[in-house]
């Protein structure tokens, strides 16, 4: 029942991937979209185009990331080996900076002065901010006021940076009302502004497109693994919020039809609470912000607002491809609590000397769990897509560290050794 | 025959535009809403847009956020729009529904039809759908006989104008100004600019302007080259100043100062 999707096939013309994607934007955005898939086209057949990116991420963005293997986590799952594709070590300190690079060298193509982004955990507005100094690019980045409070150090970054952040208060008040506020922007200003969107979801092209820019992740580490290990691994684990780091890792393994693929969705205090953000798992196929694909939604269809201890994932929808995967058999998804998560966090802290993005400790959590069922001789990488310098507050918070109370062996951080 | 299209024929007629007014069903609740929608019928609407509050309204300013907000916090759904329909319907003026698709989506495309056509609706208005995602909707409006009206913009192509409009039955709603809906001072040359250009590509259908109207001098202006004038925000600002009897009686009030505007000539 499982049939492997053609690799290089989705979307098809019209921006689907099966039922999902497409277009449900007003009118007036139509034009700017197809004025990007234009000019995207064009520069994907550019060699100039490529070869500009590939410079500015690995001179700028630090490009190739390691492969570590994570030798003392591994024991905590099975046994099995678990390696660890860096992107936490890439420039600002996450995988965004691959889209907004490639996105920003598409803004200058397309004539446009100023660029606008949402931001949720704040990763990908201090990506945005940075690039767009880096461009010489105005840059106004929306974000939920909750998510302001939750994450307030990033919006110290984008501010340094030289971007205008601006507090949504609105709605939910996190990433789906920034979305929102930010199309607004958009459709007003689309004259002049490029609207960098931040995660393969969106309208067509934009899940394309960022998963265009971010397959350099999934290219990397399957050769990486393959030298490193001979063979290919026998899991892909990626945390799934709207889904762009897991796109980007995915990608290039969809033909090696031997490799699962794993997305792990933040299941918040669980799923059969109700308060969640695991959109596959919980949610059904709906239209949400300008596609078709899985959400969180009511008997009426309104959005319902999702809960993840981790403000990345903490989203009601999910990338239209990650939908079909689903729907395929092709990738599959996987519910992981607050818990499960910070349990992972604290594990990778103490057994690594590395400190995860809350988001990236989801997919630690599913390791652990698929290295217990597969056992020592399976190969799992997982995607360690942001480091957690932001989280330090809501980890000192969760775990209940006073200052001065973190020295090693603390039970609430739980002792591996 | 377009229920739509006759009343708006109807207009032309009177050598004036019709006055098409929108309100969210259920704010400050669902009577209230609707004792103002009959209200702004009998000051001389001649069309009222029937919107489906949703929680994520990306088109939207803040006026009708603010309105939309709690209607959906208060669970307002679509069995309460189908009674506004019908209650508009009784107090003698064609409802339209004005939906984000994913409310219709999760109703489900042909029972929305089915259920709108039972209550009298004329069709409905879809903001964030394109005719190119519109295969369903446009044959359930088939089966039904109820009309659809799609968006136009600034800057929409000229295929894109012939392909929207050969989709559209009823009338094409000429978005005026690029932004969101609101009150605004002036009304944008844009709009001249794009409705011209309808006309002279689809000069066979009818041509609605919205976005910003909030009085009598601007219908006015904006009546002298549509074939009805969409207020929206002006409206839901009656009710948000006074969410109560005396906000819906004042949206009546509105809606007959907008409708003096819409006959002069």
């Amino acid at each position: 029942m499982t049939t492997s999707p053609d690799s290089f096939s989705y979307p098809d013309s019209t921006g689907h991937f099966g039922p999902y994607g497409g277009r449900f934007v007003p009118e007036a955005l139509v034009a700017a979209l197809d004025e990007i898939e234009a000019e995207f086209t064009k520069a994907q057949s550019d060699p100039a185009f490529a070869a500009e990116l590939s410079r500015l991420l690995r001179d700028y963005g630090g490009r190739p990331s390691p492969l570590s293997d994570a030798e003392r986590f591994s024991e905590h799952a099975g046994g099995a080996r678990v390696l660890l594709k860096r992107e936490d070590l890439n420039h600002t300190g996450s995988h965004k900076i691959n889209n907004v690079l490639g996105q920003a060298l598409l803004t200058k193509r397309l004539g446009k002065s100023r660029i606008i982004a949402e931001t949720g955990a704040g990763q990908h507005g201090v990506a945005t901010a940075t690039a767009a100094a880096l461009f010489g690019l105005s840059c106004t980045v929306y974000m939920g006021e909750e998510d302001t409070r939750r994450q307030a150090l990033n919006v110290a970054r984008m501010k340094l940076l030289g971007a205008e952040v601006v507090p949504v208060t609105t709605g939910s008040q996190t990433l789906k009302d920034a979305i929102n506020e930010a199309f607004r922007d958009w459709v007003a200003n689309v004259e002049d502004t490029h609207y960098l969107f931040g995660t393969a979801a969106g309208p067509h092209p934009i899940p394309l497109m960022v998963r265009e820019f971010h397959r350099v992740i999934g290219q990397e580490a399957r050769a990486q693994v393959l030298e490193r290990v001979g063979r290919l691994p026998d899991v892909v684990a990626a945390c799934v919020g709207g889904g762009s780091n897991a796109i980007g890792i995915f990608y290039d393994f969809i033909p090696d039809a031997g490799v699962r693929l794993v997305g792990l969705e933040a299941a918040g205090d669980g799923v059969e609470t109700g308060r969640h953000a695991a959109t596959i798992t919980g949610g059904s196929p709906g239209v949400l912000h300008g596609a078709r694909s899985y959400l969180l939604q009511d008997e009426n269809g309104q959005t319902i607002e999702s809960h993840s201890i981790s403000a990345g994932l903490d989203y009601p929808g999910v990338g239209p491809e990650h939908s079909w995967l689903h729907d395929t058999g092709r990738a599959e998804y996987r519910p992981i609590t607050d818990a499960q998560a910070m349990a992972a966090f604290a594990l990778l802290c103490k057994t690594e000397g590395i400190i995860p993005a809350i988001e990236s400790s989801h997919a630690l959590a599913g390791a652990l769990d698929l290295g217990k069922e597969l056992g020592p001789d399976a190969v799992i990488l997982v995607n360690l897509s942001g480091r957690g310098d932001k989280d330090v507050e809501t980890a000192s918070t969760y775990f209940g560290l006073a200052a001065g109370d973190l020295e090693s062996g603390d039970p609430a951080l739980g002792d591996p050794a | 025959m377009s229920a739509l299209a006759d009343v708006l024929a109807r207009a032309r007629a009177e050598d004036r535009s019709a006055l098409i007014g929108y309100l969210p069903v259920g704010y400050p609740d669902v009577s209230t809403s609707i004792d103002a929608m009959t209200a702004m019928v009998a000051g001389g609407a001649d069309v009222i847009e029937v919107g489906v509050p949703y929680s994520d309204p990306g088109m939207d300013g803040p006026d009708i956020q603010a309105a939309v907000d709690p209607a959906v916090k208060a669970g307002i759904g679509l069995r309460d729009v189908f009674a506004a329909v019908s209650a508009v319907r009784a107090a003698g003026a064609v409802p339209v529904v004005m939906s984000y698709w994913n409310p219709l989506e999760k109703y489900g495309v042909g029972r929305f039809a089915a259920d709108l056509a039972a209550a009298g609706g004329a069709g409905a208005i879809t903001p964030d759908l394109i005719p190119e995602e519109a295969a369903q909707w446009i044959a359930a409006t088939d089966v039904h006989d109820l009309d659809r009206v799609f968006l136009l913009a600034p800057s929409s192509t000229d295929a894109r104008i012939l392909s929207t409009v050969a989709a559209s039955r009823g009338f094409v709603y000429a978005a005026s100004t690029m932004g969101v809906t609101g009150v605004r001072a002036a009304v944008s040359d844009a709009a001249t600019n794009l409705v011209s250009r309808i006309r002279a590509l689809a000069p066979e259908i009818a041509v609605c302007v919205g976005l910003g109207v909030s009085n009598a001098d601007q219908a006015a202006e904006v009546a002298a080259f549509s074939d009805g004038v969409i207020v929206g925000s002006a409206f839901v600002r009656c009710l948000l100043d006074s969410p109560d009897a005396a906000g819906a009686k004042a949206a009546g009030t509105l809606a007959a100062e907008l409708a003096e505007g819409v006959r002069r000539r």
